[in-house]
């Protein structure tokens, strides 16, 4: 046990996950790059290894005993997600290659079906290119109007300038639950509230909330949901799009082909139920399984121990980083998620990710895909490390311990 | 007289200029490119020297701090590009950083300029400059980059995408090409490459 985290099992959590006991250039390995994706436990390792050992088949078609098998464990992995995200019916969960094509779904479906020439479309100036560019198309395509909330200097969404954006015009809100750039989080339950006072609909990107908080969509009220399972200790190729269940129904396919059909003729075509209707094709059959191996994983610990350990290593990173001459920490809002974005003064963080590499550091350089926020406080990029509820304060040490060794060598 | 294959040529002592001598010595006379080998031999050492020579540099390096030190030293003392030349035209594709190239072709040699905005990035271009800058397109084409997989700098040259060292290369060869195809010498502009 952690005397510093208290009854936190951090040695046991860390043997669970293979690869952290790596060593990168000689060194152990220091994985603060969980925002851009997660490592897996052995349990997700183990079961897509017994998914193809044991229990695969294509899904939904045979009436042979492997495809069965398949069907269950993958619509099992669906009642997972479904209590995770405490959705009201497991037809709501929609499985996706990932979050950007589940963003791309309701841009296009609901989107074309739902947005004319005048009408809004509200973002962030926090958001990820995937949940910008999905809604700039379907804006040319219809004649919408993409509108954009802009944040303060520590980072935190500006709520009053959002009320005067919204408008009778105003018909999706789409923003961010946790910034990916910045660890902002997000007061998305009066986004919510406010754009719902409008007749407007929300979409949440909950890349960065998922693996960090507990989400629940109905205590929200939110309309559409997004994540990623490889930040989720889950495979990737393999996303969850939630949506109210009277908002799927109305909305049309997005994409056509096997699986998500009633009857085709030449003539027509009808569509088969939710979820199926939105999922054409073979889906990811073994990482969707694998997906539910990882949600029990996380539920397993806990959310409440995973937010207040992340939230410990957090307030330890910064403290320790503020303490130091020439670091700009970027985003300072009072409520942040898991993710420390800096900059060394005078060194490029593509140098500070080289240096920190060979200390065996992996964090991540770069716009972070969110170049409206590199914008906002006028930098190309920033160093973020992104912590998961396998790190360490010794790892938090290791990477201070790194950057005095940056600011050493370009002194 | 007698005129020796090349390739004997290239195969004897190794020393530069003192080679011609042995080489005459022998009664090796002439052979194919003899002025150009001279030419090269009496300036900058030839590509394969040079390439030999960095190799030989970082050998003495006993750990990866000296290595990138060093790298950071020679980062800093490229000459760069002026601001206004660091435009989107010559930007190379494909670096995580930003980097800029530029080309120009005299007297059948190909001089390259380049600037990045990060340290270590500046670095690798000052020693792709020192093999590539100021050699004949063939010289170019004819010298892979492999010789930077044994400098240890932790990059692999076939994924590189993060220190851009793969895209410049390709650039650099790039330009090469399109001026062994004719392009005209003072073509600096990255669109005639494609």
């Amino acid at each position: 046990m952690n005397v510093i985290n208290g009854g936190y099992p951090i040695d046991e959590i860390r043997k669970d996950f293979p690869i952290l006991s790596e060593q990168v250039h000689g060194k152990p390995l220091v994985y603060l790059d969980n925002g851009a994706s997660a490592h897996k436990p052995s349990t997700v390792i183990e079961q897509i290894k017994r998914t193809y050992e044991t229990g695969y088949a294509n899904v939904h078609r045979g009436v042979h005993h492997l495809s069965q098998i398949a069907t269950d464990a993958m619509e099992n992995a669906r009642r997972k997600t479904q209590d995770l995200l405490n959705a009201a019916d497991e037809k709501e969960i929609i499985f996706v290659r990932g979050a950007t094509e589940g963003i791309n779904l309701v841009a296009s479906s609901w989107g074309r079906a739902n947005l004319k020439e005048g009408d809004e479309i509200i973002l962030s100036v926090l958001e990820h290119h995937s949940n910008i560019v999905p809604w700039q198309i379907v804006a040319e395509q219809t004649g919408a109007i993409v509108k954009v909330v802009p944040i303060g200097d520590d980072g935190t969404f500006l709520m009053e300038d959002y009320k005067k954006l919204l408008s009778d015009r105003t018909k999706m809100v789409a923003v961010t639950h946790v910034s990916n750039a910045l660890g902002t989080v997000v007061p998305v339950t009066d986004v919510i509230r406010l754009a719902h006072e409008q007749g407007a609909v929300v979409l949440l990107d909950g890349c960065q909330a998922v693996p960090h908080i507990s989400v629940d969509v109905q205590a929200l009220d939110v309309d559409f949901y997004v994540f990623s399972g490889h930040k989720l200790y889950g495979p990737s190729g393999i996303g969850i799009l939630y949506g109210k269940e009277a908002l799927l129904e109305l909305m049309p396919p997005y994409q056509g082909g096997g699986e998500m059909i009633d009857r085709v003729t030449f003539e027509k075509t009808t569509y088969a139920e939710l979820p199926f209707k939105f999922e054409a094709g073979t889906p990811h059959i073994a990482g969707i399984i694998a997906l539910g191996s990882a949600i029990d994983y996380v539920t397993g610990i806990g959310f409440d121990a995973i937010t207040a350990h992340e939230h410990d290593l957090l307030e330890y990173a910064t403290e320790r980083l503020q303490s130091m001459n020439t670091i700009d920490i970027l985003g300072t809002a009072p409520e942040k998620a898991a993710i420390l974005s800096f900059n060394i003064e005078d060194v490029h963080p593509h140098d500070v990710g080289t240096i920190l590499d060979h200390s065996g550091i992996a964090v991540r350089t770069g716009h972070h895909c969110a170049q409206p926020v590199m914008d906002r406080f006028d930098v190309a990029a920033t160093v973020r490390a992104s912590f998961g509820l396998y790190n360490t304060h010794d790892e938090v040490d290791a990477l201070i311990e790194g950057v005095r060794k940056v600011q050493e060598i370009f002194a | 007289m007698y005129i020796c294959q090349r390739n004997t040529f290239e195969n004897l002592a190794t020393n530069k200029l003192s080679r011609i001598t042995e080489m005459e010595k022998r009664g090796c006379i002439d052979w194919p490119g003899k002025a150009d080998y001279i030419r090269r031999m009496s300036g900058s050492a030839d590509i394969d020297a040079t390439t030999q020579e960095i190799v030989d540099e970082f050998s003495f390096f006993d750990d990866w701090m000296q290595r990138y030190e060093y790298i950071i030293e020679l980062g800093k003392n490229l000459d760069g590009l002026p601001d206004h030349k660091k435009d989107e035209a010559h930007k190379v594709p494909g670096c995580q950083s930003q980097v800029w190239f530029y080309a120009m072709q005299s007297n059948g040699r190909i001089r390259f300029e380049a600037d990045s905005d990060a340290m270590i990035v500046r670095g690798l271009i000052a020693l792709l400059l020192r093999v590539y800058s100021d050699r004949t397109p063939d010289e170019i084409i004819g010298t892979p980059p492999e010789f930077f997989e044994v400098l240890e700098l932790g990059s692999h040259l076939s994924g590189s995408r993060a220190n851009g060292l793969h895209a410049m290369v390709t650039r650099i060869h790039a330009y090469a090409n399109a001026f062994k195809d004719g392009l005209p010498d003072d073509t600096v502009a990255p669109e005639a490459l494609s």
